[in-house]
């Protein structure tokens, strides 16, 4: 089996479809820990097509931008799950359901 | 550009894709964080096929590796394991409405990336290149003390801020003021 | 050295403004007195007399072409093509006005320290007095139209702020606002009659817009000038005038100007502000002597305000009111000297009816003063004996308004009739209307002095009048001589020459480089004719004033008079029912107008609108609650439809 080599906007379409993937468990999940999840998924997809550009225009730029976003994306994570527990501390739950103070 | 290989990136591609979905549409939050991994190890492949090794490295360490560790304990520390965190429970309109809106962004996006081709003019740092200047890990890391230096340094700050924050924010906070050493030591003590 | 002049009453006007915004007028605070406040005053307008003496005198050692001082202060307005440099100009018919204004001005504010001696803001009223004199002489030293376009609307403000002096009366602070809104109407046209100089001669200033017309190359008009465009400005700049000056239709604001304070109306409602029309016409006469529909309209709208404004006179009983109509008609006067293409003749009223006018006021302000404030005719009589040095004067103001030689109003009025009969421009028609109101003049002049001064006391006030101090007759004593002097300025050559002078007319030489006396007048008149009409005037004079003396030495014939002509005694009343038929023309329906506005439109349209408004976003706010789930993820799946929308459009929309 012989398949032709791998043209760069499948890259790129695929890391969409990670992202979109995410996206969608975003918006449905009410659990804050497996939306925190999703938004890691998103990340990733974005670090690829970075790194799918820095491949096809040859740049380092791209592997430069990912170096900083995992930095960043790692800082995130922890704001955020400290973020979690400090609300799981208030309300006694981590349903988004129950979590409407925007409304009230 | 060197070409990509067809067969190692359908593999990656394949089981990331499987696995992401099964991160967003399982019940239980640990088989989510453990689809998770797998996501982010065949993400660490597809890096190293086009070519970013220190980036697949990076991936594995600090996503796979520390991120995951981090989910993982809080999932285990909150044990909130209940049938309501099940995706079915939302309405099905909203979940077909937002279905819908995903597929057909993505549908707009893999037409966009199809169908444009790059308008940047590719650089110097081709494969053959970076080879002869000693490698992925060796060019990033000249660039990172030099070009990139300052951003490499405000990235320190970055994550000072983000370690003070995530100390404030889980930190339990007193109820009242501490008002004698009795009630400081008493605070110190629950903890 | 121009810039004294002015500067000397906006000096005052600052000192005495501030002094009395910041200092008097607080509650508690101790007003100061009139003498204080009012010598402060005086002595201001005094310095610009003495001032504007020097330039004349310096006027009249230069050579008689180049008789004009300029001095530019400032560039005031730069925008594109138009140029306005605050720039005074003071040549051979400014320097006269100058001269007026700050002495008769001068005379005013002495005598309103007296008179204004019980009222309690005398600050206030100086402030506003010499604010008046800074516009006024700001009008008339102006070197371009927007300049005197300034000191136009400034006497017109001062004006309606002295009109309603006395605010807390409601009638007064409505006479001031009729003052102003009237004079709104003729400023319009003044306004656009400016800009349609403006378009046409590409300037404002006098001297070039004259220097267009002497640079013609047809050797008449300038360049791309029609004569329609001369006369449409003519007829614009009159409209303003018509307002300024009250000339018909736009008269009926000065009779109810005279709510202000005596001296007020002596100097801005008779002496100074109401020529400033006068003053526009005589400065642009080489536009409207060329202009024949407007020399036209001019003269015959000054006719016929003489005329009426002389029949109303005849019927008022209110001192002032009499007054106030004879200086409608007596305008009207200037305005037919200006429209027959006497423009000399007009300005030389001007000054004559200055002095006369402003002395009938200030007498009638010090017979009001000395009757502790009433203003009937009706309810006086005697005063000859109580108020002698007050009826001295009066004698001599009278004399000179009825037309009688030698006092001044007898050269100066006589000089329009002539005119009026004999100009080119001149009709029969406008010296009846003339004669008849010069007859008038002296018929209602005398009423109003028989029945002032000469007869029985009629009521307990007129008994106990007392002579007004010498701080308001001095004033009286010098405007009594100039009054009855001033006319021999200006003595017509038909006279010097029985003399054996040859030409003494002394103002048509001074006014000539700037307002040229040649008049054309009709083949065939002759000095023969000259001296019949004067002595028909004279004569007319003297029958209005012996009429006068019979029917009003007794008051029953006078009475039995009006029984038999009831009919037109009412209509001239009520004034001609002018403000009736005003009121039920113009007033009432705009106010109807506004009320359909405020009801129809106001509450209806715009209310409805802006409530509507209101009703429809707390409408949508109810509508779009539903949405504010407070779940982010809803907020969020709302973000992406519009991402979705945005993103589409550019991928679709655009290929």
């Amino acid at each position: 089996m012989s398949l032709p080599p791998v043209e760069p906007w499948v890259v790129l379409a695929f890391s969409a479809a990670i992202f979109f993937v995410g996206l969608f468990g975003l918006l449905v999940r009410r659990n804050l820990l497996i939306i925190l999840m999703s938004i890691e998924l998103m990340l990733n997809a974005v670090n690829l097509t970075y790194v799918t550009f820095s491949h096809q225009l040859s740049s380092m730029a791209g592997q430069m931008s990912v170096f900083f976003i995992i930095t960043v994306a790692a800082a995130e994570s922890a704001v955020g799950l400290g973020l979690v527990i400090a609300l799981y501390r208030t309300l006694k739950t981590v349903d988004t359901d129950e979590i409407t103070l925007l409304k009230d | 550009m060197t070409a990509i290989n067809p067969i190692a990136f359908y593999l990656f591609a394949g089981v990331a894709l499987a696995f992401s979905v099964m991160t967003v549409l399982r019940k239980n939050p640990v088989s989510s964080a453990f689809s998770l991994v797998m996501v982010f190890f065949s993400f660490a492949g597809i890096y190293a096929i086009l070519g970013a090794h220190l980036i697949a490295t990076l991936q594995v360490l600090v996503y796979a590796g520390a991120i995951m560790v981090l989910f993982v304990f809080v999932v285990m520390l909150l044990n909130s394991d209940s049938p309501s965190f099940d995706f079915r429970r939302t309405p099905a309109l909203f979940r077909v409405a937002a279905g819908l809106v995903c597929a057909a962004l993505f549908v707009l996006f893999v037409r966009v990336f199809k169908n444009s081709p790059p308008v940047l003019t590719p650089g110097a740092f081709t494969a053959e290149a970076v080879d002869a200047a000693g490698g992925n890990t060796r060019v990033i890391s000249e660039l990172m003390f030099s070009e990139y230096v300052l951003p490499f340094e405000l990235t320190s700050v970055l994550l000072l801020a983000a370690i003070v924050g995530a100390v404030a924010l889980a930190k339990r906070h007193s109820v009242a003021k501490p008002v004698s050493k009795k009630g400081v030591a008493h605070v110190a003590a629950t903890r | 050295m121009l810039k004294l002049i002015p500067l000397f009453p906006l000096l005052g006007f600052l000192v005495n403004g501030l002094w009395y915004a910041l200092i008097q007028s607080r509650p508690g605070a101790k007003k100061a007195g009139s003498t204080v406040t009012g010598g402060l005053a005086s002595l201001a307008i005094l310095g610009s007399f003495i001032v504007s003496v020097k330039v004349f005198l310096q006027l009249r050692g230069m050579p008689e072409a180049s008789r004009v001082i300029e001095e530019t202060l400032f560039s005031w307005i730069q925008v594109g093509d138009l140029n306005v440099p605050m720039t005074l100009r003071v040549d051979v018919l400014s320097t006269l006005f100058t001269m007026v204004i700050s002495g008769v001005g001068f005379l005013i504010h002495v005598y309103s320290i007296g008179y204004m001696s019980h009222d309690e803001t005398p600050g206030k009223f100086f402030t506003y007095l010499n604010l008046f004199c800074f516009a006024m002489l700001m009008l008339v030293m102006g070197a371009n139209l927007p300049i005197l376009f300034l000191g136009w609307e400034g006497v017109g403000l001062c004006s309606y702020l002295l009109i309603g002096y006395w605010y807390t009366d409601d009638e007064k602070a409505s006479a001031g606002k009729k003052a102003f809104i009237v004079n709104r109407i003729g400023d319009l046209g003044f306004l656009l009659g400016m800009f349609l100089i403006f378009t046409t001669f590409q300037t404002l200033d006098f001297v070039e817009i004259r220097a267009a017309f002497s640079n013609s190359p047809t050797g008449v008009l300038p360049a791309g000038v029609t004569f329609e465009t001369l006369s449409a400005i003519g007829l614009l700049l009159f409209v303003g005038c018509m307002g300024k000056s009250a000339q018909i239709p736009l008269y009926v604001w000065l009779p109810d100007a005279m709510a202000g304070p005596t001296p007020v109306s002596a100097l801005i409602h008779a002496a100074t502000m109401v020529t400033s029309g006068i003053y526009l016409v005589a400065r642009l006469n080489f536009l409207y002597s060329l202009a024949p529909t407007a020399s036209v309209v001019v003269a015959g709208v000054g006719a016929f305000t003489a005329f009426m404004a002389a029949t109303i006179a005849i019927t008022q009983r209110d001192i002032k009111k009499v007054l106030a109509y004879s200086t409608v008609s007596q305008l009207g006067y200037m305005f037919l000297a200006c429209g027959v293409g006497g423009y000399v003749a007009g300005v030389f009223h001007v000054i004559t009816h200055a002095f006369f006018k402003a002395l009938m006021f200030l007498g009638a302000g010090s017979v009001i003063h000395g009757m502790h404030e009433e203003q009937d005719i009706m309810k006086m009589g005697g005063l000859r004996s109580k108020m002698p040095q007050t009826f001295l004067v009066f004698l001599i103001g009278w004399l000179a308004i009825s037309g009688l030689p030698p006092f001044s109003g007898f050269f100066s009025k006589d000089e329009i009739l002539w005119l009026s009969f004999a100009s080119m421009k001149g009709s029969k028609v406008l010296w009846a209307m003339g004669a008849m109101t010069a007859v008038m003049t002296a018929f209602y002049m005398s009423r109003l002095f028989f029945l002032t001064f000469m007869g029985k006391p009629r009521t307990h006030e007129a008994e106990h009048a007392h002579e007004s101090p010498f701080v308001m007759t001095g004033p009286l004593w010098v405007l009594a001589i100039l009054s009855a002097i001033g006319g021999f300025m200006g003595i017509p050559p038909v006279i010097s020459e029985v003399f054996g002078a040859h030409d003494i007319n002394w103002l048509a030489h001074w006014l000539n480089p700037v307002v040229p006396h040649h008049v054309e007048l009709n083949p065939g008149t002759t000095h023969a004719m000259e001296w019949a009409l004067m002595g028909l005037s004279v004569l007319g004079a003297l029958v209005g004033i012996f009429v006068a003396k019979g029917l009003y030495r007794d008051l029953a014939k006078a009475e039995s008079l009006k029984q038999k002509f009831a009919g037109v005694h009412n209509i001239l009343t009520n004034k001609w029912y002018v403000d009736a038929l005003y009121d039920a023309v113009i007033v009432r329906p705009l106010v109807n107008f506004s009320k359909f506005l405020w009801r129809g439109f106001d509450v209806l349209v715009i209310d409805g609108f802006v409530n509507g408004l209101g009703r429809l976003s707390a409408w949508t706010g109810n509508a779009a609650r539903v949405m504010q789930t407070g779940s982010v993820q809803t907020y969020a799946i709302m973000a992406l439809l519009g991402l979705l929308i945005t993103v589409g459009y550019l991928v679709y929309g655009l290929a």
